[in-house]
């Protein structure tokens, strides 16, 4: 009996936070936008029965998805920013946690601190910083005219640079944590062998460090990209008009198209496309366990 | 058929393979190593002894390239290696926890070292099997190293550390994660390996049976110092200090008062109310200088009645007997209330064991028994 509840709790879990919602969703993906409240038809009605009802459902917005552009390519480039900020987070993270990983014990502490610190402020006020530091007026633009670098300033706020940057500052963490945690796993010793047999620093490194860190590049890749790929508060706000992420896009179907349907349908078409990424992330955290028993 | 000794540090003409020359290391105000001048010669088996923080490791670690001397030289072959990194010395190190990597196989981490020489595929593979089977490790060249034994392990680590032929083989503490028994199989195993390939091998170990047993030479570290450096019969039999006496194998320290008697003898007061002991030393004493008697337990023979004719006998009673099969250790109380211990072969069973606690004995040695040491 005991187990059975163990096991129960999981599953009661997913199934009220995830399955349900998803159905809902799906179904209303299979709807049809009308002006009503809620916005989309058919209502369950128990008069006409359960067959009646799914009679009514189509795959109408699916097929929609992909007769306008807009949608296809705003899913490539999602993808591609998400590549592309992985890639930047990555090599801007893993110095960062190399760093960490080779500093003073007593330090390391402190260091994990300042890397989690900006936690402790609302996400989004982070976000409206940073549209102060690079507005055309913003602190960036000034300190560098002020020190006389350039005459007119960068634009750089509202296009994909100012998205990258945002991503990238905002996700670093993600990335730092588990590769430092791989770091400071890895035994000394080994990159002094490998110099012993004849290695130098850097061979050493990209023989040991890198393939010994790899579960830890791996699940920080992850963690970035999985989350970057919707996201939809950094591009709306340090993103121009030609920023086009699926996020966006769903965000605008909902609040100013008012088409749940077809916001629906957007949303399960991105959850299949994550469920790649979210399971090739769980099988390496597997595959990592299996490797230190 | 006479075998010619192995012996290059009594032949003048013979060159060190290595050479400290005054070398120091310190570390912030803490002095590691202190001075210390040393040679080690080609095809030795040279084995650094001492107690952990003794300076060691340290040793191994300038001649593995990992530390740089503050002051003095250390020459490989007349060369300094001051400048040299540990990727270009011709000097291979077996680490103390192996240093795998978990990431590579068995033959992959063998290779390892080899493919860094850009060496044809051909060449690493034959040296590789090469060295499988002179470490008989060829059924798990495809494990991963946490697959195999600890055992195995450390012949990997031993095998990837060979593998390029180096002329110096460091080993730091090789056998200490393996249990007695493995241990002691795996010290003529390495013997055998270092006769096999003639290389040089310097071992750091804070054991010394281990010591003993593998090494051409020990040298007995203590504070950043050698204290003495010598073949293990001379470190047994002749130690040259208080600290090497007691430090190897088990030993009676008699304190007292030397007086010449004679040709390269001396009586020794020890106690009030005793006879003076009788002991030969080549070295010189004054005197009533105060001195030092070391005598090992084995070389002290027990016995039920007064025996006649020893050097030295004293009177006692057996307070304890250590039985470790072999031999047995008795702990025997003088009436001064010194204890001497004995030790016999037990080549009786022990039923037939002829003393036991509280017996009245007799112990006795000769006067080249022991060794006498200055303060």
């Amino acid at each position: 009996m005991r187990r059975v509840v163990l096991i129960a709790i999981p599953y009661l879990w997913l199934l009220a936070l995830f399955l349900v919602p998803f159905a809902i969703v799906l179904k209303i993906a299979l709807s049809d936008a009308a002006i009503a409240r809620p916005p989309y038809i058919p209502q369950f009605d128990w008069a006409s029965g359960i067959w009646a009802f799914l009679a009514q459902l189509d795959f109408e917005n699916f097929v929609w998805l992909t007769e306008d552009d807009l949608y296809w390519k705003a899913y490539l480039s999602s993808l591609k920013i998400a590549a592309v900020s992985t890639a930047f987070t990555l090599l801007l993270g893993y110095p960062m946690a190399y760093g960490l990983a080779r500093a003073p014990e007593e330090w390391r502490p402190t260091l994990i601190m300042l890397v989690i610190l900006p936690f402790w402020t609302s996400f989004l006020i982070r976000v409206y910083a940073w549209m102060g530091i690079l507005s055309n007026e913003g602190l960036l633009n000034q300190f560098l005219m002020t020190l006389g670098l350039i005459d007119s300033p960068f634009v750089i706020l509202n296009t994909n640079t100012a998205v990258y940057i945002g991503i990238v500052y905002t996700y670093l963490p993600f990335m730092i944590l588990p590769i430092y945690a791989a770091l400071e796993r890895l035994d000394g010793a080994l990159i002094e062998a490998a110099e012993d047999l004849g290695c130098s620093r850097l061979q050493a490194f990209w023989l040991v460090t890198i393939p010994l860190s790899r579960a830890g590049i791996i699940a920080g890749c992850f963690l970035v990209f999985i989350p970057t790929l919707g996201e939809f508060v950094i591009p709306s706000l340090l993103g121009g008009s030609d920023t086009l992420m699926i996020g966006k896009v769903l965000w605008e179907e909902f609040f100013s198209n008012r088409d749940w349907p077809v916001a629906s349908a957007v949303a399960v078409v991105l959850l299949l496309i994550l469920i790649v990424p979210i399971v090739l992330f769980q099988r390496n955290q597997q595959k990592q366990q299996e490797a230190e028993q | 058929m006479t075998v010619p000794v192995f012996e290059p540090w009594n032949d003048p003409e013979a060159k060190p393979l290595i050479q400290f020359q005054n070398v120091t290391k310190r570390f912030g105000v803490f002095t590691a190593i202190d001075d210390l001048s040393l040679d080690i010669y080609e095809r030795e088996f040279f084995a650094l002894l001492g107690p952990s923080g003794c300076g060691k490791t340290t040793m191994m670690r300038m001649l593995a390239g990992f530390e740089t001397p503050t002051e003095g030289k250390i020459y490989l072959s007349s060369q300094d290696i001051a400048p040299v990194p540990p990727n270009k010395r011709l000097v291979n190190m077996m680490f103390q926890s192996y240093a795998l990597f978990p990431h590579l196989s068995v033959w992959e981490n063998i290779a390892f070292g080899l493919k860094r020489e850009n060496r044809p595929k051909h060449d690493i593979a034959e040296r590789v099997d090469e060295m499988l089977r002179l470490t008989r490790l060829e059924k798990f060249a495809r494990r991963k190293p946490h697959q195999i034994s600890g055992g195995q392990r450390q012949r990997v680590a031993l095998a990837r550390s060979l593998a390029k032929a180096p002329k110096l083989l460091l080993l730091d503490e090789p056998l200490g994660a393996l249990d007695k028994k493995l241990r002691q199989d795996t010290q003529f195993e390495l013997m055998d390996i270092q006769e096999k390939t003639g290389t040089t091998f310097v071992i750091v170990t804070h054991d010394q049976e281990e010591a003993m047993t593998v090494a051409s030479r020990v040298a007995v570290m203590d504070n950043g110092k050698l204290v003495q450096v010598a073949t293990p019969d001379r470190i047994y039999e002749n130690p040259n200090s208080l600290y090497v006496a007691d430090f190897i194998g088990d030993v009676n320290i008699i304190d007292g008062t030397a007086s010449p008697s004679g040709q390269d003898q001396y009586s020794l007061a020890w106690k009030d109310g005793l006879a003076p002991l009788n002991v030969s030393s080549t070295q010189s004493f004054s005197e009533g200088q105060s001195c030092h008697l070391a005598i090992r337990p084995e070389k002290v023979t027990i016995s039920a009645e007064e025996p006649t004719g020893a050097d030295n006998a004293v009177p006692g009673r057996v307070l304890d007997i250590a039985y470790l099969g072999n031999i047995s250790t008795y702990h025997v109380e003088l009436p001064s209330g010194a204890v001497i211990k004995a030790q016999t072969a037990n080549t009786r069973r022990i039923a037939r064991r002829a003393f036991t606690w509280e017996d009245p004995v007799w112990l006795s040695w000769t006067a080249t028994a022991g060794v006498l040491l200055a303060d």
